[in-house]
């Protein structure tokens, strides 16, 4: 049960981008066509796992035993842009294809903070190995489900008359403005 | 270009948040208060006038292919320094932003700064540009920050307790302190800053 609180939680009523304000710099920038929003999101919820589970043991049995927390910002950052240059190595090896589809989303990711953000807020909340890669987890179908439904917007939108001044990135963050407005519907449910 | 337009650029010509779009996730997320904007704003001018100080003294020694992970390692340690002043100095302060002082090392206007100007130039015009890249970024949150604290509650807070109006009693329209009116605020206020940017330039 502890479980699935998590998962709503972190999907619907805290989404990580529209209420936690995450990642907006991917939500806004490759946002424009849903085929790339996938690609971003397959990527982020890749790297967001893994970053959960590592940053987890690192925290616990090594920052925490040696009483060295305050090294967490440094040490944590570190291993994301390490982990990123691995995965990306790793996938050129093992699936050419896969790398084809996510390669060029992967270096945007080092400084994407939901992945960052994610890997503290586990850490913060206590949870356990198994709550922290279920949170991971959640966090990036939270990402992905509102960067699509924002991409698929933002297609529609592409098609209408918006007013001249209000045309590009202005219009984008009052569509997502009234999109926030929708999830916090969800608000109350946990 | 003299160190005056190097300086003033941040303001309204290449302002990071309305013009750059840079660094948003803090812009959206900490600005319930003009208090709350005004500290995140200076934290980050901080870390970006350190970073920028200390990048542009080893630009020479950092071989080219670890120059990012040298920057994040660098940036990383200020952002520490930051984390620990403002826990003892301003305990309110970092309770309210929470999350977002250990995420301004993943700030895109930090390292962006870092890439773009302070590995090319000298240290005066890095520290220069620090302090107006920063000081614009404060101006954009604080500006955000009063806009959605006087609609949402009818108050405006630049310090508390010393600096601290109250422009009308009642309810205010709750939404704009709430994450919908981040984005809305924000999506009015780069329009805004598009018209005065094409009229001044």
């Amino acid at each position: 049960m502890d479980y699935l609180i998590i998962v709503i939680s972190a999907i619907f009523v805290n989404n990580i981008v529209l209420n936690r304000f995450l990642g907006i710099c991917p939500f806004i920038g490759v946002s424009s066509k849903v085929e790339t929003a996938l690609g971003m999101t397959g990527a982020v919820a890749f790297v967001m796992t893994l970053a959960t589970i590592i940053t987890y043991l690192l925290q616990t049995y090594i920052l925490e035993p040696f009483g060295i927390t305050f090294m967490q910002t440094i040490t944590f950052i570190l291993i994301i842009a390490s982990l990123v240059q691995l995965v990306e190595i790793i996938l050129k090896k093992v699936s050419p294809p896969m790398y084809q589809a996510l390669g060029i989303f992967l270096p945007l990711i080092t400084t994407n903070c939901a992945i960052l953000g994610v890997a503290i807020l586990a850490v913060q909340s206590d949870y356990n190995l198994l709550e922290s890669v279920i949170f991971g987890i959640a966090n990036a179908i939270g990402f992905g489900l509102a960067l699509i439904l924002f991409a698929g917007i933002r297609e529609h939108l592409d098609l209408m008359d918006v007013p001249k001044p209000m045309q590009g990135v202005p219009i984008a963050f009052i569509v997502a403005g009234l999109l926030s407005l929708a999830f916090m519907g969800f608000s109350g449910i946990v | 270009m003299n160190q005056w337009q190097n300086f003033s650029k941040g303001f309204i010509k290449d302002n990071p948040v309305f013009v750059l779009f840079l660094g948003l996730c803090p812009t959206l997320a900490v600005t319930t208060s003009a208090y709350n904007g005004l500290g995140m704003g200076l934290a980050t001018t901080f870390v970006l006038v350190m970073s920028n100080l200390v990048v542009s003294i080893i630009k020479n020694l950092i071989p080219g292919k670890v120059r990012i992970p040298t920057f994040i390692v660098v940036i990383a340690s200020f952002v520490t320094m930051v984390e620990m002043l403002t826990e003892a100095f301003v305990p309110d302060l970092y309770e309210q932003l929470g999350i977002f002082i250990p995420l301004i090392v993943v700030n895109c206007l930090v390292l962006g700064r870092s890439e773009a100007f302070a590995s090319k130039n000298n240290i005066f015009s890095s520290i220069i540009d620090g302090l107006g890249m920063g000081l614009g970024f404060a101006m954009a949150l604080t500006v955000l920050g009063a806009v959605r604290e006087v609609l949402g509650s009818g108050s405006l807070t630049l310090i508390p307790d010393v600096l601290e109006f109250t422009l009308y009693q009642g309810d205010g329209m709750l939404v704009f302190v709430l994450a919908p009116g981040a984005f809305l605020a924000l999506g009015y206020l780069i329009m805004l800053a598009d018209k005065v940017k094409k009229k001044m330039y």
